[in-house]
Parts: C-alpha cells; sequence; structure tokens
C-alpha cells in the first residue's frame, strides 16, 4: 500500500480525480446531453429521441439566425471595447496614480459597491432613468439642451450596450488591475531612465505586461455578453435578439431540441472566439 | 403499565368510534370530511390573473383545506402542465393552452354532475352561445375544447358530454388600451395601433398565441388580409400577417413589446406607450396611479380569452373530493364578485350577484353608471358616480367577441414566424 502510493503517477492521478470527476459529473455530462438533445424532435409539448438534424437544418438555413448572430457579436464586440478602454483607465489610475496601499483598497472596494445588489436590479434601475419622461429626459429639457425627449436613450441598442458596460466593466478592471500590481516597479524607472516618454512606457511596458490581465478580462465580458438574453430583453423593451434570447423563447415554447441546437452552435462559437483570443497571449506562461 | 394504557386507549377509541357513528347517522359525510380535509393541501397553478393570495385565505377560512398557489406567465404555465404533471393539483390555465395540454393526459375528465351550479353556467362554456340567436366567434372557442368523450378521454367532443376538460372560471374581452389624455382624440379601430401616428409609441404583448391574434385583429381592420379563420391561419395568412408587422417594426412603430402584466403597466403609465395590447386589471392599475387610461372599445369587436381550472390526472381520493369541493364554493359567488370588481367575467355571474353591491353589480356587469365610487377589491377608487365601464355591459361586451385566443394547426409555423418577427 505505502508503495503503492509512493508511486508518483498513482498520486498524481489520484489527486487529480476528485476534480476530474467533479467537472465530468457537472461540466461535460450536461454538455454531452444538449448535443444529444439537439438531434432530437419535438412536438407541441413533449421531445422525443431521434437522430435528425432539422434543427440545425432550420437554424443553419433561417435568415434570423445570422443576423441574431451579428447581432450577438455587435453586442460583445461594442461592450468588449468600451469595458477595455474603461477597465483599462480605471486599472491603470488605481494601480500608478494611487500611491497608498489603504487607498488603492479602499477605492477598488468603491468599485465593488454595485455588486451588492443583483444584477437584475442594476439593470432596471436604468429604465425609468432613460424613459421618456426619464430623468435624463427630463434634466436634459430644464437645461435646454434639446427641445424633444430623445427617444433612442432608452429600448434601443444604446440602452442595451450601456447596461452591459455598466455591469461588466469590473469584470475588467479585477484581472488588468491584479497584473498592474504585479509589474515591477523597476521596470518603469529603467525605462524611465533610459528616456521613455510617458506614452512609449505605456505601449512598451505597461500593456504588453498586462496582457494576460487584459486577456481574462476579455474572456469574462465577451462569455458574459454572449450569454446573456435577460439584459438584452428588458432593455431594447424585447425589440432586439441575440442568440440567449432565441435559446430562452425555445425553451418557452416548449422546443427543446431547437434550444439545444442554438445552444451547440453558440457554445461553438465562443469557443472559437476564445480560442482565437488565446492565439494572441500564452495565459499559462505570465501567470 | 403497558397493559393498562392499551386497554384505556381501546375504551376510548371505542366510545369516541360510537360517538362518530351517532354523529355520522345523524351528519353523513361532513363530519369525518371536517376532519381530514384540514390536513390537505392542494397545488393549484397558473397565470397571475387569477392566482391571487386573496382566495387562499378565503378557501382556508371556509373550506377549511390549504391552497398553495404559483403564479407564472403563461409560457411557463404550458410548459409545466405539458410536463411536470406530478408538480400541481390543480391547473389554472386558459382553454387555447387545454387545447395543447390535454392530449398529454395530465388532466383528467370532470364529472359535471357533481358540479351544483353546473346549470347556471354561461352558454360560452357550454353551446358556444352567449344567447341563442349568437354567432360563435373564430378561434378556440371555449367550449371547442370544453368537453371530453368520458373519465380517461383525450379528445375534444362538440357536445355538452358529461365530462368537462376545465370548469371555466374567468374571462374577459380583451381590447386595446389608450392613453386618451396623450391621444387626444378618438380611437375607433384596431387599425390605430399601426397608425404612423403612434410611431414609437405603441406596443403588442409578446405572447405569440395571444400577439398573432391581435396582430390579425389589425391586418383585418385594415383590410390588407381577409382571413378564413383567424384562430387557425394558414402559412401564407401567417406570412402575410407578420410582414405587415415587420414591416411596421422596422419603420419603428413600437417602443418595446412586453410580456409581462407589470411590464404592460410600466409602460402605460410612464407614458412610453400610448396605444398598446392590454389586459383589463392593467388598465385599473394604470388608472389607480391617477393616470387616465381606457379600455377603448373597438368597432371590429373584441379579442377573447377564458380560462378555467384543470384537475391533475394524479388526484384522487380525499384530495380529489377536496378539489370539487373547491371547484363548488369557486362558482358559488364569492370569487365571482372579486372578479368582477376587477372588470372580469365570472363564470356563473348570478351567484355573484349577491357578493356584490347593487352599484358595483350595475357597474361592472350591466354597463350602467355608477351611482357611488367604485373601488377595487383592494379598496382604491376605480371609478366615479357617473362613470360607465368602457365597452358597456358583459352582453355587449363579450356580444361582440371576434375571436378567442387560439392555437392554430400552423401553431410550430406560427411561433417560428413570431420569434422571426421579435428578432427581425
Amino acid at each position: 500500500m505505502a508503495a503503492l502510493l509512493k508511486n508518483r503517477h498513482l498520486t498524481g492521478w489520484l489527486l487529480a480525480s476528485p476534480l476530474a470527476a467533479v467537472l465530468a459529473f457537472f461540466l461535460v455530462l450536461p454538455i454531452l446531453m444538449i448535443v444529444v438533445v439537439s438531434f432530437w424532435g419535438a412536438t407541441e409539448f413533449s421531445i422525443y429521441p431521434a437522430f435528425q438534424f432539422d434543427n440545425y437544418h432550420f437554424l443553419l438555413t433561417s435568415p434570423v439566425t445570422l443576423q441574431v448572430f451579428l447581432n450577438t457579436f455587435k453586442y460583445a464586440l461594442v461592450t468588449w471595447a468600451l469595458t477595455l478602454g474603461i477597465g483599462f483607465t480605471v486599472a491603470y489610475f488605481l494601480a500608478f496614480h494611487v500611491r497608498s496601499q489603504t487607498w488603492q483598497i479602499a477605492l477598488f472596494l468603491l468599485c465593488t459597491i454595485p455588486f451588492w445588489t443583483s444584477n437584475i436590479i442594476r439593470m432596471i434601475s436604468w429604465i425609468p432613468f432613460l424613459g421618456r419622461n426619464g430623468l435624463a429626459n427630463s434634466t436634459l429639457i430644464s437645461w435646454e439642451v434639446i427641445d424633444e425627449p430623445l427617444e433612442w436613450l432608452l429600448f434601443s441598442d444604446f440602452s442595451v450596450i450601456l447596461a452591459f458596460v455598466h455591469l461588466y466593466t469590473l469584470f475588467m478592471v479585477v484581472p488588468i488591475f491584479n497584473t498592474m500590481m504585479r509589474i515591477d516597479r523597476s521596470l518603469i524607472e529603467a525605462a524611465n531612465d533610459a528616456g521613455a516618454t510617458g506614452f512609449q512606457i505605456l505601449t512598451n511596458v505597461i500593456i504588453p505586461l498586462c496582457k494576460p490581465g487584459i486577456m481574462i478580462g476579455s474572456i469574462f465580458v465577451v462569455t458574459l455578453v454572449m450569454g446573456d438574453f435577460i439584459t438584452v430583453r428588458f432593455m431594447s423593451g424585447s425589440q432586439s435578439a441575440n442568440v440567449g434570447r432565441l435559446i430562452s423563447n425555445d425553451i418557452a415554447l416548449l422546443q427543446y431540441p431547437s434550444a439545444a441546437a442554438t445552444a451547440v452552435i453558440l457554445l461553438v462559437t465562443v469557443l472559437m472566439v476564445i480560442g482565437t483570443l488565446l492565439r494572441f497571449v500564452d495565459i499559462r506562461k505570465e501567470l | 403499565m403497558t397493559q393498562a394504557t392499551k386497554t384505556g386507549l381501546s375504551r376510548r377509541t371505542l366510545l369516541t368510534g360510537a360517538a362518530a357513528g351517532v354523529a355520522a347517522s345523524a351528519f353523513p359525510a361532513p363530519m369525518i370530511w371536517a376532519q381530514n380535509i384540514k390536513d390537505i393541501t392542494l397545488r393549484q397553478f397558473g397565470t397571475g390573473v387569477s392566482n391571487l393570495n386573496e382566495v387562499a385565505q378565503k378557501v382556508k377560512e371556509e373550506l377549511g383545506f390549504t391552497l398553495e398557489m404559483t403564479a407564472l406567465d403563461s409560457d411557463a404555465v404550458t410548459q409545466r402542465a405539458a410536463t411536470q404533471p406530478k408538480s400541481f393539483d390543480i391547473a389554472d390555465i386558459e382553454y387555447w393552452i387545454c387545447k395543447k395540454i390535454w392530449p398529454t393526459g395530465n388532466l383528467q375528465a370532470m364529472d359535471t354532475s357533481k358540479i351544483a351550479n353546473y346549470d347556471k353556467i354561461v352558454g360560452i362554456f357550454r353551446s358556444g352561445k352567449l344567447t341563442p340567436e349568437s354567432t360563435i366567434a373564430q378561434g378556440t372557442a371555449p367550449h371547442s375544447v370544453g368537453f371530453t368523450s368520458g373519465p380517461g378521454g383525450k379528445d375534444f367532443v362538440a357536445e355538452e358530454s358529461g365530462w368537462m376538460t376545465l370548469i371555466p372560471t374567468i374571462y374577459n374581452a380583451d381590447t386595446l388600451g389608450i392613453r386618451p389624455d396623450l391621444i387626444g382624440r378618438p380611437i375607433e379601430s384596431w387599425t390605430e395601433l399601426l397608425n404612423p401616428e403612434f410611431k414609437g409609441k405603441a406596443s403588442i404583448l409578446d405572447i405569440s398565441s395571444i400577439g398573432i391574434m391581435d396582430a390579425a385583429m389589425v391586418c383585418e381592420a385594415m383590410g390588407e388580409i381577409a382571413y378564413g379563420d383567424k384562430g387557425n391561419m394558414t402559412r401564407e395568412e401567417i406570412d402575410k400577417t407578420m410582414a405587415i408587422f415587420t414591416e411596421a417594426k422596422k419603420a419603428g412603430q413600437f417602443r418595446a413589446f412586453w410580456k409581462t402584466f407589470d411590464e404592460s403597466v410600466n409602460l402605460m403609465a410612464s407614458g412610453e406607450v400610448v396605444i398598446q395590447s392590454m389586459w383589463s386589471p392593467a388598465i385599473t392599475a394604470v388608472k389607480s396611479r391617477g393616470i387616465p387610461c381606457v379600455y377603448q372599445p373597438l368597432k371590429e369587436g373584441y379579442r377573447s380569452w377564458g380560462g378555467g381550472i384543470g384537475l391533475s390526472a394524479n388526484l384522487s381520493g380525499l384530495a380529489l373530493d377536496a378539489a370539487y369541493e373547491y371547484i363548488n364554493w369557486y362558482l358559488s359567488g364569492w370569487v365571482g364578485g372579486f372578479l368582477m370588481r376587477q372588470g372580469y367575467y365570472s363564470a356563473v355571474p348570478e351567484t355573484s350577484k349577491d357578493f356584490m353591491s347593487e352599484n358595483e353589480w350595475g357597474y361592472w356587469f350591466e354597463g350602467k353608471p355608477a351611482t357611488d365610487t367604485i373601488t377595487n377589491p383592494q379598496g382604491q377608487p376605480m371609478a366615479q358616480a357617473g362613470d360607465v365601464r368602457d365597452g358597456g355591459s358583459f352582453h355587449d361586451r363579450m356580444g361582440a367577441v371576434a375571436c378567442w385566443n387560439a392555437v392554430m394547426d400552423e401553431n410550430q409555423y406560427m411561433v417560428r414566424k413570431w420569434n422571426e418577427f421579435i428578432a427581425a
């Protein structure tokens, strides 16, 4: 027994097995189930086992699918760019401008305060603010900036992206801040001594060293936005659709196989996006 | 010691037994009934309209058993009734949902001879006709899915077979809700929903089987499409209807689509929307905030819906008896009065009369001007003396039904097209 346990390979396998079992049961198995169901058929009120490509056929030939996927990418891309810009700036400020560690921690915690309430409440509270007779419009009118209320503030792509950025910027701030704090300050001093300007330091030293953080934040934001359905539903007033809403509509109408097929395609798409992102940075090496 | 206890117990049991025997012979079933029924819990689920906590409380007071209520949206209700038959005892569903789920066998047929007020149920739910002269509207009319061939039946039969699928409880005639203060002119036709005058200020509900009917009412009123049967459209008719609405959507006609009751109230109350599909209590809710809102009768008629109570196939024994007791109580008037004060109708209106004041009955049912302030069940004022209900009396409103909420033969096709419309 003792000899067995000393066997390096065996202990390695044993140590890894609990996690492997958990992942197999709670991650791999459900995904396999989804893949299996995506080939099933459905009637009004039931699903039946089958092996048919109807769901995929409908999905891949419907012009709406393409449009909805493009819309999903649009949301993901715009949200990613904005959260990256804002997130990087906030992290940079926290890491390099705030000198005292106490203040750094205090300000960092301040960023997390909105997370004390639920995601949905944070999102829905935009609705009365942005509405036709909402706070934003009435303020602008009373300042005489505009005469007519702005219609596009609410139930538009603008409001959807605004909510996304509001909800997910912190997911960008945290990993970037984390990598920034690990940057050896003497590198910056060295760059300074070598005559680099502030901008050169940013582009040649800080950004390359922040890549893993940026990448992790990007993965968070992209997957969250691509998988979302509730933000799009509420903030667009059900007028826009992304892939998540297609799935939730199918589920509501008991079309599980069709929902599963859409989910499989979404999963493949998201994995491809992440795979592409990971080609730029080797997260393992950098961490 | 043990022995003594046993003897004592058995003697006492004997005595109680004798007493119960005497009692039972004097008042047959109810005695035993009343003792066991307190332990019964019936789980009811349905759409928000009739899942009211007030009803559950009253059931506890008057019938003694516990009624657990769960409110869900129409899609979720259908899903649950179809896929989780063990999760409920009583399904409070609409007739078009019944058409979908009855064939699953998850509900059991109900013996009308056990329904005390069966003969007083309005004609709409029995022969399909409100009065003998009425014509039957298009769509899934309640009587067409209201009866089955017998216990265990999974089919629908046209005649009153004595076995009901759902016991009708609540129904209404729906139309468009408008904000008269923001529109400032009379609205008379369904076509106004797509009138460019209301660009960016209109809304329609995003529940496919109801939304398509509103859409059809509009397209028909515009003269764009002549339907064979709005309640059972052909693929071509569905395509045409959705094309007209998709075009309007792309032109920015709609401000939003709503899926839940609260969303419709908020859209209207905030002024985001001035004309939209709406449900009667949503109008009530907007009005009780002091905002003018009218449930506008339109010349093409109403889109109507009806709901009823279905019993789970798993119910049996005492629980089944309790469920019948509950149904009989439901139709006996108190609930009807409660629902009618919110603008719905009861399946047995005459029993509700005793539970409403003359003023309330006159206003809600007979379409007479109110003689005093009308309040909702929570006591908030809804109408002042002299006001008349939008659309008038029961017979004026239910007599002008143009179609019922429906499930079509081409339902799956319609749902896909509807999804495309939402995504467009």
